[in-house]
């Protein structure tokens, strides 16, 4: 199905990347976003205070973030498309309605742009060392989507496409900016409606009779019905049955929690977006997502230019993790170089699938600004060495 | 012969009992007063919902056939809030217990009173953490022993009528277990209302709270709530506060009007933004 | 419009940042090219410093960030003392004339000033002197055309103001295409020349 055009501003703009994540939700159909103020995240939530009135949507502001991460979902299960937008310190206290979101298997967005941690940290700079917590965050275990953007551009069309994973395997999907592309204005050309797939809601078309909220068949996706349409249905985070009723024992446990990670991971392929360039021949591929990749990008011109082949690889999709493709490269790749704006969170991804076969070298930051081209470059040399 | 039925079965999920409640506890008689409540009301049931957070009065929305939700510890006025302003023809219920609302959600109660959500509360208090062992709660009486308060405890409890009245709420009222009709009535009324109602429930929790502090089984308590309470309509809550089998008053404190959040919204936004706003009535997306 | 590094600076309530989008959003939206803008955030953003950074590009820019400026707009003596070192060999340096007093230049710099805040105050209201300044950055930095720059500030401010703000942009455009540039010479004299020239104006 095609976006609603009340909600698209098809044309040229010159936004930045909060703005166009704002205007991204709202391409997408969401009408109800809960949140609570921290930068650098806020101007989201602002954008959409302001703009949906006119499109006959809600903004509430909560009393904390623990509050706004749930709110949405009650949104959700009354019919709507929800999300709310935070930063570092918030992210931390939603982690509590991930899982829930998760278990449940709730539709809907979570945006982290990220700052300078821990704790209160580097409110107005940048960071990228979020990346773990968005996917193992909450207790237990799971399975997410954790989208990258790297321009406001991409704040728009990942937006999109996070609703758009959200309600096609039923999972919180988080998108995953950083202070950079949440504040960095640039040209954001918004097609039109039409233009414009969104995956719809995956309502069930059984009558109440014969509806159980988590049963599935070969997608491993079960089929949703609304609060208020008759159904009374019982939606738990206890480890439950197909009918949502609590089932205390070991095969439930597993079955479900099985379920909620293998519905992601064997879909990994379709999920886990990247773009590649002139890794073919590469004898390093440098790793990189988000603000990085585009530092990275400078880097790898300049090795180009002192004559080494250099391929880039940019995540799009950090969770689940392209493995299959990084297991390929590691197959005729020298070495991958992987910088991030932290301590080394990703880069454990390559190393564990590069297995041994080519070497990995991390470029660390420790947040609060982005990497020198310089030090990538200088990486990327030794790698090539 | 026919069968003989209890009338409240088609209001439960019969395929989950028994339930889980101990012998003697309150929980199970203010979900009969729940359902005749429902009954009498006449409301549509496709459009009740119910949202507990988590504990032993958590796992009502389990036991009630509604579309029900059985939310995270403390959050379930939060998701209620949710659920309510995306289908404003929902009748929200919240049904959780003390500690659940006014310890780990204590912030989401006063908030949601302050905002005036169109939010029906029902707060089962049994004095106690019942569902993790018997630990204090926020409503623990002084002098009351608890599995965290080996000694008694001395830290002062929450008056909850005053709490939510202080906040905003426009309709409030406490009754007992004992209190089977007088429940019934005023969940009714709060079902009726307008705007963040809050119904607070003393309850017995034999296990631990009477055994602990050697108060005897449920009909024990049942004859205490007999005994000592006492109804006031119209009470001042700030002279509703509960101490160690001491009296209780019980009856409605407060029964007012004020617009809702809904109202107050349709309200500043049609007023500021004329024609350009756009009312919502269900956020259902295609 | 090849690549072009831009940075304006100045301090807080003097519209930098509004410039920057102006210039970005003529560059993006009006002349059919690329632009990123960003800016320093934070308390050091309000009332004391302030710099946007504006890469202006007829292909998608990668690398967001501004280390060699081609032009630097400066509108406060504070501005000009941090960022003028970073400017580009024989690049393009405009200044606020009555903000900024200019004492050492890399050689071959091209210095063009502009009473900005004195013509805004003429036109009756000292806070369009940004609009001021982004009309003589149109006609002196000639990247792109003086229409898209109006449409991008008619786009950018509020309508009661938009008039006003076309005509203190149509000044510094017009005061732009009379100017004459100093041309900054590696030579003891002729640097001392120009901290004078300037010093005295």
């Amino acid at each position: 199905m095609h976006a609603d055009p009340r909600g698209v501003l098809t044309g040229v703009h010159f936004l930045d990347g909060d703005h166009a994540c704002c205007e991204g939700a709202l391409t997408a159909g969401a009408r109800f976003a809960s949140g609570y103020p921290i930068t650098p995240s806020t101007e989201v939530v602002e954008r959409f205070a302001a703009r949906v009135p006119t499109l006959g949507g809600i903004f509430i502001q909560m009393e904390d973030e623990l509050a706004a991460s749930i709110a949405l979902q009650g949104a959700v299960w009354g019919g709507a498309k929800a999300f709310t937008v935070t930063s570092g310190p918030g992210f931390s206290l939603m982690m509590e309605h991930i899982g829930y979101a998760a278990m449940t298997e709730t539709p809907c967005v979570f945006v982290n742009v990220q700052r300078g941690g821990p704790s209160t940290g580097l409110p107005t700079l940048p960071a990228q060392a979020d990346m773990m917590q968005a996917r193992w965050g909450s207790h237990g275990d799971y399975g997410i989507i954790a989208l990258c953007p790297n321009s406001p551009q991409e704040c728009f069309d990942l937006t999109i496409q996070a609703f758009n994973f959200a309600e096609q395997f039923r999972v919180p999907v988080m998108l995953m900016m950083d202070e950079v592309v949440g504040h960095m204005t640039e040209k954001v050309v918004i097609p039109p409606a039409e233009q414009i797939e969104i995956f719809p809601r995956r309502h069930t078309s059984k009558p109440p009779a014969d509806y159980l909220p988590y049963e599935t068949n070969g997608d491993m996706v079960p089929e949703m019905a609304h609060a208020g349409e008759g159904y009374k249905f019982h939606i738990t985070g206890l480890t439950h049955d197909e009918r949502g009723y609590p089932v205390m024992t070991v095969p439930a446990q597993d079955k479900l929690v099985r379920r909620l990670q293998q519905k992601i991971e064997r879909a990994a392929d379709e999920i886990a977006l990247y773009e590649e360039e002139k890794v073919d021949d590469a004898e390093v591929v440098v790793v990189s997502y988000g603000i990085t990749s585009r530092v990275a990008q400078r880097a790898i011109e300049l090795a180009r230019a002192q004559g080494r082949r250099v391929g880039k690889f940019r995540l799009i999709t950090a969770w689940p993790f392209p493995e299959h493709r990084i297991r390929q490269l590691a197959q005729r790749t020298k070495a991958f170089v992987v910088p991030e704006l932290n301590l080394g969170q990703m880069v454990r991804e390559v190393e564990r699938l590069a297995g041994g076969l080519s070497r990995v070298l991390p470029v660390s930051h420790a947040g609060g600004g982005v990497h020198r081209p310089e030090d990538i470059l200088q990486a990327i040399l030794e790698a090539a060495s | 012969m026919s069968e003989v039925r209890n009338p409240v079965e088609p209001f439960l999920r019969m395929d989950r009992m028994p339930h889980i409640w101990c012998p003697g506890c309150g929980i199970g008689t203010t979900v009969n007063c729940f359902t005749r409540a429902l009954i009498e009301s006449k409301v549509d049931l496709d459009h009740v919902t119910i949202v507990s957070g988590i504990g032993c009065t958590g796992r009502v929305a389990g036991y009630v056939k509604l579309d029900s939700f059985h939310t995270t510890h403390g959050r379930a006025i939060p998701f209620a809030t949710g659920l309510k302003l995306a289908n404003p023809k929902l009748n929200v219920i919240v049904y959780s217990g003390d500690g659940d609302l006014s310890a780990i959600g204590g912030n989401h109660l006063i908030h949601a009173a302050r905002r005036n959500i169109d939010l029906k509360i029902v707060c089962v208090n049994n004095l106690i953490y019942a569902m993790t062992g018997g630990q204090t709660a926020p409503t623990t009486p002084n002098d009351a022993v608890t599995s965290t308060a080996p000694y008694g405890s001395y830290e002062p409890a929450f008056n909850l009528p005053h709490l939510v009245e202080a906040a905003g709420a426009v309709y409030v009222a406490r009754w007992t277990t004992y209190h089977v009709r007088q429940l019934a009535r005023s969940m009714q009324e709060a079902f009726a209302k307008k705007g963040f109602s809050f119904i607070e429930v003393l309850s017995p929790c034999p296990t631990l709270y009477q055994r602990r502090n050697k108060l005897g089984d449920g009909l024990e308590t049942m004859k205490y709530y007999k005994e000592k309470s006492k109804v006031r309509n119209g009470a001042p809550t700030s002279e509703v506060g509960l101490t160690m089998q001491g009296e209780i008053i019980v009856g409605k404190f407060v029964d007012r009007d004020r617009p809702d959040y809904r109202e107050l919204m349709r309200h500043r936004l049609a007023e500021t933004l004329g024609d350009r706003y756009v009312e919502c009535e269900e956020l259902v997306c295609s | 419009m090849q690549l072009t590094e831009i940075r304006i600076a100045g301090f807080g309530g003097q519209g930098v940042i509004l410039s920057a989008i102006v210039i970005g959003k003529a560059a993006c939206i009006f002349h059919g090219g690329y632009a990123t803008m960003t800016q320093s955030f934070g308390p050091e953003a309000r009332g004391g410093a302030c710099s946007a950074q504006v890469i202006l590009s007829d292909e998608p820019i990668l690398y967001p960030y501004v280390t060699r400026p081609d032009i630097l707009v400066v509108m406060s003596q504070e501005a000009y003392t941090r960022f003028s070192p970073e400017l580009k060999d024989n690049g393009l340096l405009i200044i606020e004339q009555d903000l900024v007093r200019v004492s050492e230049l890399p050689e071959g710099t091209r210095l063009f000033s502009v009473p900005a805040t004195r013509i805004a105050e003429e036109l009756g209201k000292r806070m369009v002197l940004n609009s001021v300044m982004v009309g003589f950055f149109g006609a002196v930095a000639g990247l792109l055309d003086p229409d898209s720059l109006r449409k991008a500030i008619a786009d950018s401010v509020p309508a009661g103001f938009r008039e006003l703000n076309l005509r203190a942009f149509d000044r510094g455009f017009d005061y732009g295409t009379a100017a004459v540039p100093l041309v900054a010479e590696n030579s003891e004299h002729e640097h001392e020349h120009a901290a004078k020239y300037f010093d005295g104006v």
